[in-house]
């Protein structure tokens, strides 16, 4: 990239910022353009449509089907409800997401860089906008360097009004997820909404503007530590958009090419593949970090060598190793075989294990659960009557959208009886019934009574759900007593 | 380099920047100034400590530092910040201060508040005595246990807390008096009352003379089988729990020259809201008695009571 310096030794150069090069790229069409689009529509849609998606849970639970309700510390998806302390599958996910990001370089390289990645996407999208108000490059270029005037004014500020509706959408559409999307619209328009509704779209519309409008490429280049991580993740097998130089060079127009036959290769230095780049760089220079691997180039050049009848992919999705293969002679192989790669199936492996592991453990999870924790101050209490209590903080949830009735029990500790902080110790017995409320967890002070002379021991709480079908769950606690074990 | 070392406007060639003028064997400083937004910086930096230094407490003088124009203390803070909590918990004290305490229990949203409270309040001015546990000590009674002094539901906790016990100055104070036995015994026979009285609880062998001196002695208070009476505080002796010890010596000390222990009364320094919140708190330590079920939603049915 650097070039080297002609300045004299001692030379201090008078900036040492170079200012970012407006991308201007132009308009293409193409198998992988509209492939694209197609990705563009998807994911907006998702983005913007998942929180509108209703879903019955009964009456106890929110209708929306994939809410974050931080407030009641619930994450709802579809059918699928997780508990705060449930959240490794949200860690599971992630780290599916993370080895998914692995798999798919492994096998596209920087694929979800080039089509899925938001900042492709809003880019894509804020660049379109451009193009639409400004016009093709070319016009864009001169508008650019047009002076300051009336019409570049209003231009300019029609253009960010465009921008700016696109970001306050985009930040607006991220609030939904975490409350009941109409109610939260209706809050937000009335002024009602909670002050972090408004600071969570103030910020994600600046940062929408200023990524998207202006940053675009600088941000890929730049801020985003993946590009450096994949750099390290590619290797000789990894699908790399790449300019096969030992066809294309050396450069050189159709009319030198006539003249001299031989001499020059397919390349014909028409730049097409530079002025559709979204990131403004030159793919003949080789792989680099600022190629997303959007394929656009490989659009322009195909419909270059169609026009002037060369064979298409000089530009073209290929492995180092195919290069090589290809520059000394060979012949090409077919696509599927970038999958014969054993980091691509170790990976692939890692990642459906993990998604299987996760999906039974989502599939045989309990929603019913009882945790129990002694009191330690003081440990035990000495009854008039010569019997020992413990105190215990039990913690019933109830994981499922209706109240459930849950007997409770004493396992172990012959003799003892208990009760709690809302049944008297008239009634106290070995097994106490309680309704839990609907997603919700109860709290449960119980006085857990032992005969005299009974001795420091292990035993459980058990509790069954008196539903069909029953659950249950136990947890084991310590009784202390003066007398030692 | 041929330039006059002296003349100011002197230029390094290398990078066009003027020399300051001073040189150090043959090392000279050019004239690279801070950065102007930097120095702007540093002068509003400035200027706003001067300014905080006016507006808030600051200069230290003989007695104590300047007050500043705002009129801000650490001190008046702190007392807003209360002022805001104690505003946030109006609505609970509001709604205690008009229930009865004997109504409480059929409110167990109020109630649970209650206890919340309660707890707060009991580490603050509870926990000297009665322990952080509330599992009392020698002398200092066990509020957790089923053993009460003087009762021990919601309303006669309330009234112990309210008044104290044996609280010099407050009428309503309860108050007993243990005689000192000093003299009044001699060894055979205070044996054999401590022994009688160990006996009430089957730890100990009673004998006619102990029997007898505990009928003639003891009885009237603390009832003919030990039982007690809480009409006027005289402990249980028939039960496993000792306020101050259950050996023969300890007894013994207690009969003859018995201690007595203080619980100041608390309506004049706590607000009645506070003081029910306390006796809230005292009764779900799990020896809270006449426990009244809440009546709302009534969740509660125990079954098998036979189990195992």
């Amino acid at each position: 990239m650097n070039k080297p310096s002609k300045l004299p030794a001692g030379h201090v150069p008078e900036k040492l910022y170079e200012a970012r090069k407006a991308v201007h790229n132009k308009r293409i069409d193409g198998p992988f353009r509209r492939f694209k689009w197609f990705v563009m529509v998807v994911t907006l849609a998702i983005y913007y449509g998942t929180p509108w998606i209703r879903w019955d849970r009964g009456p106890y639970s929110p209708d929306q089907a994939v809410l974050i309700d931080l407030a009641g510390r619930r994450f709802y998806m579809f059918n699928i409800e997780i508990w705060p302390h449930e959240f490794y599958f949200v860690a599971g996910l992630l780290i599916m997401a993370g080895i998914g990001l692995f798999l798919i370089t492994s096998v596209v390289g920087r694929a979800w860089c080039g089509y899925a990645c938001p900042q492709t996407v809003w880019t894509d999208l804020f660049q379109h906008v451009d193009r639409f108000i400004d016009g093709d490059r070319n016009a864009r270029m001169r508008l650019d360097a047009a002076p300051w005037g009336p019409q570049k004014i209003a231009r300019r500020g029609f253009k960010w009004l465009i921008y700016l509706t696109i970001a306050f959408w985009t930040g607006g559409a991220w609030i939904m997820y975490f409350a009941d999307a109409p109610t939260l619209v209706r809050e937000f328009w009335a002024g009602d909404a909670a002050p972090v509704a408004y600071a969570t779209v103030a910020v994600l519309t600046l940062t929408t503007f200023a990524m998207g409008g202006f940053m675009r490429e600088q941000v890929c280049i730049y801020m985003c530590p993946w590009p450096r991580i994949q750099s390290a993740m590619l290797d000789e097998k990894s699908l790399l958009v790449t300019y096969k130089d030992w066809r294309g060079e050396p450069r050189g127009s159709i009319k030198k090419a006539e003249k001299n036959p031989g001499e020059y290769g397919d390349c014909i230095d028409c730049m097409q593949c530079v002025a559709v780049c979204p990131t403004g760089i030159d793919i003949r220079e080789g792989p680099q970090i600022g190629c997303i691997t959007c394929a656009l180039c490989i659009d322009a050049c195909d419909r270059v060598m169609k026009d002037i009848g060369r064979p298409r992919g000089l530009i073209d999705y290929a492995t180092l190793e195919d290069c090589e293969r290809e520059a000394a002679g060979e012949q090409p192989r077919p696509a599927w075989h970038v999958l014969k790669h054993p980091r691509t199936i170790a990976y692939f492996l890692i990642w459906g294990s993990l998604g299987i592991a996760l999906l039974f453990l989502l599939g045989t999870r309990d929603h019913t659960s009882l945790t129990v924790s002694p009191d330690r101050n003081p440990p035990y209490m000495l009854m008039s009557d010569g019997s020992i209590r413990n105190s215990y903080t039990l913690k019933l949830r109830n994981m499922v959208g209706r109240p459930r009735d849950m007997e409770v029990s004493l396992e172990g500790l012959p003799g003892a009886v208990f009760w709690t902080d809302t049944i008297s110790s008239d009634q106290a017995a070995r097994t106490q019934t309680f309704t839990v409320k609907a997603d919700e967890t109860q709290v449960i002070r119980a006085y857990v009574m032992a005969p005299d002379g009974t001795a420091q021991q292990e035993f459980s709480f058990k509790v069954t759900t008196l539903d069909d079908p029953p659950e249950s769950d136990d947890n084991e606690t310590r009784f202390t007593s003066p007398i030692g074990e | 380099m041929a330039n006059d070392p002296s003349s100011k406007n002197r230029i390094d060639e290398a990078t066009g920047t003027e020399f300051v003028g001073h040189e150090w064997d043959g090392i000279e400083e050019l004239n690279t100034p801070l950065p102007r937004w930097w120095l702007w910086t540093f002068y509003i930096c400035i200027a706003w400590a001067l300014a905080y230094t006016v507006a808030y407490p600051a200069w230290p003088m003989i007695s104590q530092a300047t007050e500043g124009m705002m009129g801000w203390t650490s001190r008046g803070q702190l007392a807003n910040e209360m002022e805001d909590a104690d505003l946030a918990r109006k609505e609970v004290r509001d709604q205690l201060a008009a229930t009865d305490i004997s109504n409480l229990q059929g409110n167990p949203d109020l109630m649970q508040k209650a206890v919340a409270g309660g707890r707060a309040a009991f580490l603050v001015n509870c926990v000297q005595c009665h322990g952080s546990g509330a599992a009392g000590s020698p002398g200092y009674p066990n509020l957790n246990d089923d053993d009460w002094l003087w009762g021990g539901d919601l309303a006669t906790i309330e009234t112990t807390l309210k008044h104290g016990i044996r609280q010099p100055g407050d009428d309503m104070t309860r108050f007993s008096a243990m005689p000192a036995f000093a003299g009044m015994f001699d060894t055979a026979q205070l044996d054999a009352l401590t022994e009688h009285v160990l006996s009430l609880s089957g730890k100990g062998q009673t004998s006619p003379a102990g029997a007898q001196a505990y009928a003639d002695n003891c009885a009237i208070c603390h009832g003919p089988a030990g039982e007690g009476d809480r009409m006027q505080g005289a402990p249980r002796l028939n039960d496993a729990i000792w306020l101050r010890g259950s050996t023969k010596a300890d007894i013994q000390q207690q009969i003859l020259q018995p201690r007595m222990g203080v619980m100041p009364s608390w309506s004049g320094r706590l607000d009645p809201a506070t003081i029910k919140m306390l006796a809230a708190y005292v009764h779900s330590l799990g020896g809270g008695e006449d426990f009244a079920e809440a009546q709302v939603e009534a969740p509660v049915t125990p079954v098998d009571e036979q189990a195992e």
